[in-house]
């Protein structure tokens, strides 16, 4: 089961966490953010022990995601030791995502 | 083995799947993004029986009928289909493998870029292609959508639930979505429709702050503007086609028969992947041509 990211979590599980986490920025009423909600599922098992897998809505959590300035869902950000490490912009499939994270 | 492989988990490919599994074929659908193109609209107001619909909500309702009748959806990607005799051999990305006796593509577009320069740089900085995953984001903004087809109409509709004032660049001299949505346009007080005009540029800082036009507005060839939303359609998703050598329009439609029979013994086609969408790209168009591909497949595998 994938992560439930909040504005109130956010330091102590995001940025503060030893693994790289990967942040699922989404939205109820975005078609395409519930289209890719089953491959974050899948991707939270899949690499569990190497990075931290969660989601954030957008909604509830305004103040987290005005921070990283989101502008468009979905929006895939993998953080590294409390920094953006990269961004991932719209629809993508699976293998899209784990070749761009996985990527050194 | 399998009577049938579908390609592709939209509109097209799902219907396909529930004829199928009411002939009694055996079939499996293999698509990367359950719903396809279909889940961008936010409101379905033309496919009939369930109006006012979003997007997403219709293609859920079709792969449940589907699952229903005992079919499995598998959510990877297709990267080789091989013809082996009169068998298919599917190959996904995780290098998982099946065989089949026919196979049916309802592989869809991908969205249609602008090509411009600031288009790829602001992509989350303003530029979108979803409205109705990222209106909300552009309240009281100002924003272009440069379109003019039923999806960039009902776009900018949505878009005025939240934008301050939207500006719609078309190329054409008049839009050529259905008469209901443009005349909903007309009266949308936020709506501005600007007429043969593209954009060449985008231009900010962090995130968009102008575009330059083709064609002055007003005397001014730069508009301001803080989102643009592009919504041109899109372009063919027919590589795997090419694995199998079916034949292929010059945009890379794949060409169909009325039976929606390629030029491939056992290989149909289906939705927007094909070069019948060219006369009607819709969810239900989409559907109906699922329909005659698998009755078609059904056929052959009869003979």
């Amino acid at each position: 089961m994938e992560h439930q990211f909040t504005d109130q979590n956010f330091e102590t599980e995001v940025l503060k966490s030893e693994l790289p986490v990967l942040v699922d920025f989404f939205a109820v009423w975005c078609g395409p953010c519930q289209m890719m909600a089953p491959l974050i599922e899948e991707l939270s098992s899949e690499l569990e022990g190497k990075v931290k897998v969660g989601k954030m809505n957008v909604d509830e959590n305004e103040q987290t995601a005005q921070k990283y300035s989101i502008m468009s869902i979905p929006t895939l950000i993998l953080f590294k030791k409390g920094e953006v490490f990269k961004t991932l912009t719209g629809l993508r499939t699976k293998e899209d995502i784990l070749a761009e994270i996985l990527e050194k | 083995m399998k009577d049938v492989i579908i390609i592709g988990s939209g509109p097209a490919g799902l219907t396909a799947s529930i004829y199928a599994s009411r002939y009694k074929l055996s079939n499996l659908v293999i698509g990367g993004l359950l719903g396809g193109t279909i889940t961008y609209a936010h409101r379905v107001d033309n496919f009939p029986g369930v109006a006012g619909i979003s997007g997403f909500e219709l293609s859920q309702k079709m792969a449940a009928q589907v699952k229903s009748l005992g079919v499995e959806i598998l959510g990877e990607n297709v990267t080789s289909i091989v013809k082996d005799g009169d068998t298919f051999k599917v190959v996904t990305e995780s290098e998982k493998e099946f065989f089949s006796k026919t196979i049916i593509l309802t592989t869809g577009t991908k969205r249609r870029k602008l090509n411009i320069p600031g288009e790829e740089q602001y992509l989350g900085k303003g530029v979108s292609y979803c409205t109705t995953c990222d209106a909300p984001f552009f309240k009281d903004k100002i924003v272009v959508l440069i379109g003019g087809s039923n999806a960039a109409c009902s776009g900018a509709i949505h878009l005025a639930e939240f934008a301050k004032k939207i500006y719609l660049i078309y190329r054409k001299s008049a839009l050529r979505a259905e008469p209901v949505w443009v005349e909903e346009i007309k009266n949308n007080p936020k709506i501005e429709v600007i007429y043969e005009t593209n954009l060449i540029e985008i231009i900010g800082g962090t995130n968009v702050e102008k575009v330059i036009l083709d064609k002055p507005l007003n005397g001014q060839s730069e508009l301001v503007v803080q989102g643009v939303f592009v919504e041109i359609g899109g372009v063919p998703s027919s590589l795997l086609a090419d694995q199998l050598k079916i034949e292929k329009d010059q945009e890379g439609y794949i060409k169909v028969s009325p039976e929606m029979e390629t030029n491939i013994k056992g290989v149909f086609a289906a939705g927007d992947v094909t070069d019948r969408s060219l006369v009607l790209s819709q969810a239900i168009t989409a559907c109906a041509q699922g329909a005659i591909a698998a009755n078609s497949a059904f056929e052959q595998l009869k003979s």
